[in-house]
């Protein structure tokens, strides 16, 4: 009881001791500042597309067809002469969206999902557990191709897909977390005291369940965006002539004997994308993981 | 050695469910498209006497069980009907195309396989050394990578500039190995990269976590080298799980040749489900991730027999 009562006193820092620790902490983990700086700046640039591009997206220079770098255009021009550089500003809330959308009806399907097999348990979970046995057995991109192809084409729908590919691999994590704290010795005496069963997912199960879900979802923005990637490359995410860096690749690809250098630009803007959502989820895992000691 | 036909009686009937799981789910993505079933099966230019036909032939004005039913007793006889397009059946578009999509894929895994493992001891063995940040940080690299990308720097270092390989199209294994070989290596390099990053990384894990036990330190003790302490103990305690991670790698595997096909003009089952997919060619979409889910859960359901035979503990547990 005493050590609830000095809590406080210990957890009101002066303002400049914050500071402090907010520099060692930018200085213990380099690869989380610098991952969260290139995404703020991502943001920054989907936000700010229409002041930040030299060009509209759709802006055509027919008599400047896939020309090389030079001042004007500092990436270049496609094959319908329209600025890469602004195709690829233009294609960053485009990929965000995706990333994030996708995400969101993972979660909104598999965290409910999981918690509540994991919760119910019995003939009910043997069921479910299955049926996500088998969800986890398509190939996703192929399943999510499938998906999209029924809903109909367009990046909504294909994030919509990607989502729903994704929501198993989320429950299954939900639910074998479920199970751990289920069994824990607070939960029981939570229960002896009469709590509710709404009360007690909300107040102990989801709270606990939840860190190893916000890392995982960190790293599935990475392969949702490598997914949306790949489908705009198909043609069966965002239509042309909406810029997407899959998109941009498949136009790049098509001229990739006369000029080759279309296709670099967009494949690093994916690259380094997806290397920022996976540095942050790994950072993440070891900043929320209570058994690794802070150095 | 009795014991082996229960064992796999065993696991068939644990994957029982899954498979019909799976039938529901391919059976339910006709469900998905808005409107009717038979308007969507007939394609766009059918007369109204042919959506009729249909309607009837896969049961669209009986109860959905019975439409399911219907679906899978031709799915078992190997009727997966027409494609919309160029009318030939399913099965068969599906047959010519389904051994360049294999190809691609196996040549992935052994070069994911010969790559990644190596990688992942070494990482192991060394950890905390300059050698293990390479290894890691090279697999955060291969995990973030778009393969079609790669797939695409491949072609046009390998094949356009320095005319090494083929760029595109494909060569039937059988007649023409080596030029089957040499059609499938970059996209297989293409399509290996994301799975010896996982690989090498959750081999390192593994085979930390082993080298960590206590009775790694009693053997040690006991003045056995460090090379048996690896070899005996170690890589033995981690090929089970080794075993079941490379099969669980199969649906990556097909993921991604669906868009490394579509780089190389490889005529496989990948590129045909997005073409189909683009064109509302229901039946062979369905067909093809039909095909595609059963052969994983086949693999997945062989690496388990094999892993239960392998390890003792996990046939005791059975």
């Amino acid at each position: 009881m005493t050590a609830i009562a000095q809590k406080p006193l210990v957890a009101a820092p002066p303002r400049r001791g914050r500071a402090v620790r907010f520099l060692r902490w930018m200085r213990s983990d380099i690869r989380a500042v610098a991952s969260i700086s290139f995404l703020v700046l991502l943001l920054v640039v989907s936000v700010g597309a229409p002041w930040i591009a030299p060009y509209p997206p759709n802006a055509q220079n027919v008599a400047d067809l896939l020309s090389p770098p030079s001042g004007a255009h500092w990436l270049g021009t496609d094959d319908l002469g329209r600025d890469v550089l602004s195709r690829l500003i233009y294609g960053a809330p485009n990929s965000l969206y995706a990333s994030f959308l996708a995400v969101f009806v993972a979660v909104l399907l598999g965290l409910p999902i999981g918690l509540l097999i994991g919760f119910i348990g019995g003939w009910f979970d043997e069921i479910v557990s299955r049926f996500i046995d088998a969800l986890l057995s398509f190939p996703p991109i192929v399943l999510a191709i499938a998906v999209t192809g029924a809903l109909g084409i367009g990046l909504t729908n294909a994030m919509l897909a990607v989502g729903f590919v994704f929501a198993p691999f989320l429950a299954r994590i939900v639910r074998a977390q479920t199970l751990v704290v289920k069994s824990a010795l607070y939960v029981d005496a939570s229960r002896g005291f009469g709590a509710s069963t709404p009360h007690i997912i909300m107040r102990h199960i989801l709270p606990n369940a939840i860190q190893p879900v916000i890392v995982q979802v960190t790293l599935m923005l990475a392969i949702a965006l490598l997914a949306e990637a790949a489908l705009s490359f198909l043609s069966l995410g965002v239509q042309p002539p909406a810029a997407s860096w899959g998109g941009m690749l498949a136009r790049a690809y098509n001229y990739i004997e006369i000029a080759p250098e279309q296709m670099y630009a967009p494949g690093m803007a994916i690259l380094l994308t997806a290397l920022a959502f996976n540095a942050l989820g790994e950072s993440m895992r070891v900043a929320l993981d209570p058994t690794m000691k802070r150095r | 050695m009795n014991k082996l036909p229960r064992l796999i009686g065993r696991r068939l009937l644990q994957f029982l469910p899954i498979v019909v799981f799976a039938t529901f789910v391919v059976f339910g993505l006709l469900q998905l498209v808005p409107g009717d079933p038979a308007l969507s099966l007939a394609g766009d230019y059918a007369s109204t006497a042919r959506i009729a036909e249909i309607r009837h032939e896969y049961g669209f004005d009986q109860p959905l069980i019975v439409q399911y039913g219907i679906w899978l007793w031709h799915a078992a006889q190997g009727n997966l009907g027409l494609s919309l397009f160029s009318s030939e059946p399913v099965t068969q578009l599906i047959r010519d195309r389904l051994p360049n999509t294999i190809l691609v894929a196996v040549y992935a895994l052994i070069v994911a396989s010969a790559i990644g493992i190596p990688l992942g001891v070494l990482a192991a063995t060394r950890n905390g050394s300059r050698i293990d940040s390479f290894v890691t940080s090279i697999a955060s690299m291969g995990v973030a990578l778009p393969s079609f990308w790669l797939a695409m720097i491949l072609a046009l270092q390998f094949s356009l500039y320095r005319h090494w390989f083929p760029t595109t199209g494909s060569a039937y294994f059988f007649t023409d190995p080596v030029g089957a070989l040499s059609h499938a290596t970059l996209p297989a390099i293409a399509l290996a990269v994301g799975v010896v990053a996982t690989l090498a990384r959750q081999v390192r894990s593994d085979l930390l976590e082993v080298l960590n036990q206590q009775y790694m330190r009693t053997l040690r003790a006991k003045g056995l080298s460090s090379g048996a302490i690896l070899w005996k103990h170690g890589l033995r305690n981690v090929s089970a799980t080794l075993l079941t991670l490379v099969g669980l790698q199969v649906n990556r595997l097909f993921s991604g040749a669906v868009v490394i096909e579509a780089v190389f003009a490889i005529p496989g089952v990948g590129s045909l489900v997005s073409y189909s997919a683009i064109n509302k060619d229901f039946p062979v979409v369905q067909g093809v991730v039909l095909v595609l889910v059963l052969i994983v859960i086949s693999v997945n359901l062989l690496t388990d027999i094999i892993t239960a035979l392998l390890d003792p503990r996990v046939a005791a547990a059975s």
